[in-house]
């Protein structure tokens, strides 16, 4: 062969693709499987596969600017004697004080009440300073039962059992050494500074007729005040739906793969658990068949984004929707003007997603103080508060133009799909078509 | 005041038959600083009797409980006359919850305070997730006792099934009798005096006679509590004869 033979030109693998070549040496150097924040990155069949059909010559639409469109929503009133009265059907959901600083806490409450609804605390119990900035304030209760206590239970508006994660159905909380400061341990009591991997499973129920009993225990030491909330990964939306009403949850959440986790493994997150869109669908149906829709409320989280994603969950017969990730953009969570802190991490603004390792550069996924105090909870609450509220008007925009007086008016019937796959899992027609696939 | 609700010699006695769960949680779920004391009669294995409790009362349940009995207790003495269900006394913050039979799976999960003692034998998971009670069973216990416990002291006079103390974390682990297996990450310690002076004084708590000198301790290994890195980066690039 001499040197004028010609060479085809380099040719990179479609199945060992430059990321799939990055983890293999990452793997092989560290010994450890990868572990990060956020959800799903992979590309799933979503709400952008959906569009509203609007008014047309049988649909009326409503005035864009001036007439009313409702978008108040109550949470849990199948049972509970205080349920939660929301000004709009976007929650803020569950982050706990360890994962995130105590400043990113704080400025989630803030918008959140700002904006008339509720946010969640998570894996580490609840803070005085969380309660306090929280008009609103769901507590969840889960495997680990860190920091679990009667009075912060009593102090709660609502209770939210979390069964599963839609970012790792079957799996456990993390959250390493680096963020396990003497605070964060003392609440969880545990060692500071270990690699702290909770408990899959609850202690002391196994099934949903135990799980039942689980209920009627809180709600004795509840006085039967406060809403329960059970919440399922999309791992098996039907059946979790179905026995989570029978066990006698007031509000159903049902958390797709693009939900956002604090710290997971990657493999845990890419593969693990069905896409939201796909989970809508069977758990609205579940909960029509046992004639409990609009009785039980169901919240639907992973991968909201805007106004136009809240009315398409809602359409779906979702009764409020609730964010995680998109409310940490709203703070400040990796935005370009931190981009050569980013790129020192070895990343870049917008894929930043190590957020286990408590060095975010907007201190938001933290717990350096100097870091930390890079959030200013005022003014990152007045951003929260804004992204709210610029989602709901959106929704309104949606709703009024499909001739809806409420954001609950919405309805499959305004839907079409643009793919085949999409269809088949919301339960709507192909665009140009009456195919609803499945169907 | 109903037939059903009696006050004798400063001991209010509530039927749980007639009254029903809600009345008797009402009834005692007080805040009051005043040591009152109270009977239950007919539990009939109900669940979730005296959960929720946040006074320093005397609560004699007369007869057998279903899951959750006394559950997270603070301040209260419970005693149980009878056998327990699952999750007695579970997440309990201080106080005390004393059950005369045997006692379900789980008993004392998650708890942070108090103490419970199990006159009896206790089944699986005895003190799973415990961050702080301390527990002393008078028989054995099943198997995944003290799973991810993370703190307080668990006493088994008898002996204990397999995988014990699988993942602990702080908590230390007192066996009289044989211990199945151990889970993972759990060793056999050296008993020294304060631990001898601990396991005294919780047997003495609990009115269980035994010879702390007959017991072993066992407790974390620790060495779950972080991730094993190998960071063979050099290696890697010494065969591949990458220079860095």
């Amino acid at each position: 062969m001499n040197n004028n033979t010609p060479h085809t030109t380099p040719r990179y693998s479609n199945t060992f693709d430059e990321y799939t070549l990055s983890e293999i040496r990452r793997a092989a150097t560290t010994g450890v499987y990868d572990i990060r924040g956020g959800g799903a990155k992979r590309r799933v069949p979503h709400f952008d596969d959906l569009l509203f059909l609007g008014a047309s010559m049988s649909r009326y639409p409503l005035e864009g600017y001036r007439e009313h469109c409702g978008t108040d929503v109550v949470l849990g009133d199948r049972n509970a004697s205080k349920p939660l009265q929301l000004k709009i059907p976007i929650t803020i959901a569950g982050m706990s004080f360890g994962s995130l600083s105590g400043q990113a806490k704080e400025a989630l409450g803030r918008g959140a009440n700002a904006a008339g609804t509720s946010t969640t605390t998570g894996d580490g119990g609840m803070t005085p300073e969380e309660r306090g900035h929280s008009e609103q304030l769901v507590y969840q209760y889960l495997p680990s039962r860190y920091g679990m206590n009667p009075d912060d239970l009593r102090k709660a508006d609502a209770i939210e059992i979390v069964v599963g994660q839609g970012a790792k159905p079957g799996g456990g909380g993390m959250l390493l050494g680096q963020k396990i400061s003497e605070r964060v341990a003392g609440m969880r009591t545990l060692p500071e500074g270990i690699d702290q991997r909770s408990a899959c499973r609850h202690p002391d129920w196994t099934g949903p007729d135990d799980l039942e009993i689980k209920i009627l225990e809180l709600r004795e030491i509840t006085h039967w005040e406060k809403p329960i909330f059970i919440k399922v990964g999309g791992a098996r939306p039907y059946y979790d739906t179905a026995l989570a009403i029978k066990a006698g949850a007031d509000v159903v959440v049902v958390d797709g793969m693009q939900g956002g986790t604090a710290a997971t493994q990657e493999v845990f997150i890419e593969h693990v658990g069905q896409p939201t869109l796909a989970c809508i669908r069977p758990a609205v149906q579940a909960l029509q068949d046992l004639d409990m829709h609009r009785k039980v409320q169901l919240v639907v989280s992973g991968g909201i984004r805007n106004g136009a994603d809240v009315a398409k969950a809602l359409a779906m017969g979702a009764d409020a929707v609730s964010i995680g990730t998109a409310a940490l953009v709203a703070l400040g969570d990796n935005h370009p003007n931190y981009e050569q802190d980013y790129k020192a991490l070895g990343t870049t603004a917008g894929a930043y997603d190590d957020w286990h390792e408590g060095q975010d550069p907007a201190g938001i996924t933290t717990q350096d103080p100097t870091l930390a105090a890079r959030l200013d909870p005022e003014l990152a609450g007045r951003r929260l508060a804004n992204y709210l509220n610029v989602m709901t008007l959106e929704a309104q925009t949606i709703a009024r133009a499909c001739g809806k007086s409420h954001v609950h008016n919405l309805e499959p019937d305004d839907l079409v799909a643009l793919t085949v796959e999409a269809a088949a899992m919301a339960g709507v027609p192909l665009s140009g078509t009456s195919w609803v696939p499945g169907q | 005041m109903s037939t059903t609700e009696q006050n004798t010699a400063n001991c209010k006695t509530l039927d749980l038959k007639t009254l029903g769960l809600r009345k008797v949680n009402a009834s005692l779920n007080t805040l009051t600083d005043s040591s009152e004391h109270f009977e239950i009669i007919n539990p009939a294995g109900q669940h979730a009797i005296a959960c929720g409790l946040q006074s320093p009362l005397d609560v004699q349940i007369k007869g057998h409980t279903g899951f959750y009995c006394a559950g997270m207790n603070q301040h209260a003495n419970v005693t149980v006359h009878g056998h327990v269900g699952v999750g007695v006394a579970e997440n309990m913050m201080s106080g005390s919850v004393h059950v005369k039979g045997n006692a379900s799976q789980a008993a004392g999960a998650t708890a942070h305070g108090g103490l419970l003692v199990v006159e009896g034998d206790a089944s699986s998971r005895c003190g799973i997730s415990m961050k702080g009670i301390d527990i002393v069973v008078g028989g054995s216990v099943g198997h995944m006792s003290a799973f991810m416990a993370q703190a307080g002291n668990l006493v088994i006079c008898g002996d204990a099934g397999e995988a014990l103390g699988d993942s602990i974390y702080e908590a230390q682990l007192f066996v009289q009798g044989k211990v199945d297996s151990l889970g993972t990450d759990c060793e056999a310690k050296t008993m020294l005096d304060e631990h001898l002076e601990t396991l005294s004084i919780l047997l003495k708590k609990a009115g269980i006679k035994a010879d702390p000198k007959a017991f072993t301790r066992y407790g974390s290994a620790r060495k779950l509590y972080n991730f094993h890195v190998d960071n063979a980066a050099y290696a890697a690039n010494h065969h591949s004869g990458v220079t860095s």
